[in-house]
């Protein structure tokens, strides 16, 4: 990742509109973000969120902190200090009518960490996981062939070796079934 | 025991010392204000428009330092409440907010009265809840209360589907503790920060206090008292920061800012180090950023971590909360005498003393300086007072010294035309042994005026002083310093208030001339219940002094002296 770009994750709670307490959070304090992923953990109740910040935008610090407010929020790490894997997917379908451009995407298929997922006549779809630099890079040499649709799934992020980013947190059960002390039930 | 929603609400509420809340009923809460009859110990106080619920409920937490109550029914009455609730949150106020919402099977149907109320608020909110489960209810209730009042204080809605107020369970209420993972209230200051922050207390030449709202939420007054006494370090306060040090305590510079006063903002340009206690630097008291305090290293001390660094980059940034943090600043702090910059400042106070306008003023009408300082006079000083917005609040500001923490309630950063006499009530309801003056403009009154009502069904204690100039007088100020006298849409027609208090049953007299200003106080105190005064005053006064939007704190125009002509 470049050097003007931070990654951020957040540990959240899975409740419905945490996605939108950080959306509102950005929007209210005009934080620009490059790109937010959200999915599931090894926890049912625990969401993780990889958010990627232009640094000469933003006071990456200011955002972060403002992050840990909202109550949802478990836990909040900066990654690109630390060694970290960061994978960004994307999948492009370029116009390959004749075989020039056919070859020319397998070319950069067997260059890049890049497949062909999907064969047509008249358009293939490649599949790119990777770094978002080296995701960029597969663009820039797939866009002269002929690129009709893209997407990507923005940046998701994970320390390496034994930086394990986790909570041992446990929501209340508030049915109260099974009494287990003050801290009130585990569910 | 086998409860409804509405009971379980009750309950929880009863639980957290709730002993009044301010609401207004409507057909998504009814279940609530049904159960409300079997819980006679919360008094309900019925207003007349839901934003004067969250006004009470805001001016009764600032009194009281309890969390306020109110509640409202789903959609027009949810969306009443929130200008009350934004105005809480910028001022870090602790308020829970109940709103009824459309039955759970309704929800996203455009059903009647519905809005997504969770929506509407989440941002000026501190956090925000929309009950799913009945079995979360009381959990959510207990869960708000905590968060409202905890850390950097702030507003939190509830928002509860008329299905799960009807719905019934056998209760049993959460006793263990709320566990919130990611939320840390309670930051501990690092030792090496406090002892940097001592280090450049200690160095200082010219060291300042900047005291804001931190330290009264915090109940730290007698902290800082101490620690400016050992240092001998003035200290100017924020408007939310009044009664933080007594006004007529020797360090005391009075407010900092816009309408600061001129020795304030210069202390600021001329010190060399600030001591930031619970502010937050906000643009109306620091001017251009660019210039501000350019020769002074800064020390911020708040309770929330996201203001440090936010608009004045600081040497030495702490959080935790300021009672905590100047009590472990205290052993490290040497006594100090700083003779030089006093005497500084004390020339700067005599300048400011010949601009006066109470020691210069000799025209026509009453000013409203000259009224509020009365006011000071005849009420000892010793007044609970509650502000509106505008020219009135900042001399409000000037010309009542408070000495105690909490006995000047105003809305500072939301600067809410129509929160002063709703507050007002609020406050007395928290503290009905104190004597309670609103202070408001004609124009703010009139926004929420119809809560004289409210004061007259509740026979609740509070004076109302209008300061009456005929115009919306700080935007006439604006238009005659910035757009060339052109007065438009702030020439204001109003009622005549003393008829209008008659109306509603209630005693006013109209005050035309100093003379009467300690009579009036005496017909206030003469009656028990609301009485509203109307102080008529000279129509096109200008507070003094001002720093104009974006200026250098130190280039404010100055009232002129005796004899000098205004260059503005
Ligand atoms: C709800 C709201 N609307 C508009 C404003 C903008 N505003 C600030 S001060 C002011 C004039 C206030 O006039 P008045 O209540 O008569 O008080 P005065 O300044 O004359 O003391 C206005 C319109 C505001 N602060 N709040």
């Amino acid at each position: 990742m470049s050097e003007n770009k931070q990654t951020v994750v957040a540990l959240v709670e899975n409740k419905p509109g945490v996605l939108n307490r950080v959306a509102s959070l950005f929007r209210r304090r005009n934080y620009n973000v490059d790109s937010l992923t959200v999915g599931r953990t090894h926890k049912a109740h625990v969401s993780r969120m990889t958010i990627v910040i232009d640094v000469e935008r933003n006071d990456v610090r200011q955002i972060v902190e403002n992050l840990k407010k909202l109550v949802n929020v478990i836990d909040v790490k900066y990654l690109s200090n630390e060694p970290h894997i960061s994978r960004d997917l994307a999948l492009v379908k370029v116009r390959t009518e004749n075989a020039d451009a056919y070859n020319h995407v397998t070319e950069v298929c067997e260059r890049y960490p890049a497949r062909i997922v999907d064969m047509g006549h008249e358009v293939t779809i490649v599949e790119v996981t990777a770094s978002s630099a080296v995701v960029e890079t597969v663009i820039d040499q797939l866009r002269p062939i002929g690129i009709v649709e893209m997407v990507r799934t923005g940046v998701v992020a994970m320390g390496r070796g034994t930086r394990i980013q986790d909570t041992q947190y446990e929501p209340v059960n508030v049915r109260g079934d099974q009494s287990n002390g003050s801290n009130g039930v585990l569910i | 025991m086998l409860l409804s929603g509405s009971e379980i609400v009750m309950e929880c509420l009863l639980r957290e010392g709730v002993d009044v809340m301010f609401g207004y009923p409507g057909g998504a809460i009814l279940p609530t204000y049904d159960a409300m009859t079997k819980y006679p110990q919360i008094h309900h106080v019925l207003v007349r428009h839901e934003q004067g619920a969250s006004h009470m409920a805001d001016g009764y937490a600032r009194a009281t330092g309890k969390v306020g109550v109110c509640i409202a029914t789903s959609g027009p009455g949810a969306t009443n409440l929130v200008t009350g609730l934004a105005t809480a949150m910028m001022d870090s106020v602790p308020v829970v907010a109940i709103t009824g919402q459309v039955p759970r099977p309704a929800i996203g149907t455009d059903a009647f009265q519905e809005t997504d109320v969770t929506g509407v608020t989440l941002p000026v909110t501190k956090h925000n809840y929309l009950v799913s489960d009945i079995h979360e209810l009381a959990y959510t209730i207990k869960e708000a209360f905590h968060v409202a009042r905890s850390g950097r204080q702030g507003p939190v809605l509830i928002d509860i589907p008329k299905d799960i107020q009807n719905e019934k369970i056998d209760f049993v209420y959460p006793e263990y503790d709320v566990v919130l993972p990611g939320y840390q209230p309670n930051l501990v200051a690092d030792a090496e920060d406090v002892a940097a922050a001592c280090r450049l207390i200690n160095e200082a030449e010219r060291p300042l206090i900047l005291a804001g709202h931190g330290i009264l939420m915090s109940g730290a007054t007698t902290q800082l008292r101490e620690l400016a006494e050992r240092g001998q370090i003035p200290v100017t306060l924020t408007l939310l920061g009044k009664g933080g040090l007594p006004e007529d305590h020797p360090l005391s510079l009075g407010m900092m800012g816009m309408h600061g006063t001129a020795t304030s903002n210069n202390a600021i340009q001329n010190a060399d180090l600030l001591i930031a206690l619970g502010m937050r630097f906000d643009d109306r008291v620091t001017g251009n950023l660019k210039t501000y305090a350019p020769n002074a290293k800064k020390i911020h001390v708040d309770i929330d971590p996201s203001e440090l660094n936010k608009n004045v980059k600081v040497d030495v940034g702490i959080a935790g909360d300021l009672r905590t943090v100047i009590d472990q600043l205290l052993p490290g702090v040497e006594a100090g005498a700083h003779q030089a910059w006093m005497g500084q400042i004390r020339e700067w106070q005599e300048d400011c003393d010949e601009r006066d306008i109470l020691k210069t003023y000799n025209g026509e009408g009453m000013l409203a300086a000259q009224v509020i300082n009365d006011l000071w006079h005849h009420t000892g000083g010793e007044a609970l007072t509650v502000t509106d917005v505008g020219q009135h609040q900042m001399i409000e500001a000037q010309y009542y010294p408070h000495r105690r923490p909490s006995t000047m309630l105003t809305s500072g950063g939301l600067g809410t035309m129509g929160f002063g006499f709703p507050a007002a009530i609020g406050a007395k309801f928290g503290k009905p042994e104190e004597e309670v003056w609103a202070i408001v403009g004609d124009g703010g009154f009139q926004m929420t005026m119809c809560e004289l009502a409210t004061a007259v069904q509740e026979r609740i204690n509070v004076n109302i002083a209008i300061i009456n100039n005929g115009f919306l007088g700080m935007v006439r100020q604006w238009q005659e310093m910035f757009y060339e006298e052109r007065y438009h849409a702030t020439p204001m027609v109003s009622p005549d208030f003393c008829k209008l208090a008659e109306a509603f049953g209630i005693p006013a007299m109209r005050v035309t001339n100093r003379e009467q200003v300690a009579e009036s106080v005496e017909f206030a105190r003469s009656v028990d219940g609301p009485v509203l005064i109307e102080y008529v005053v000279q129509k096109e006064d200008i507070v003094y002094p001002m720093v104009p939007t974006g200026a250098d704190l130190d280039k404010m125009i100055r009232r002129p002296k005796p004899g000098e002509v205004q260059t503005v």
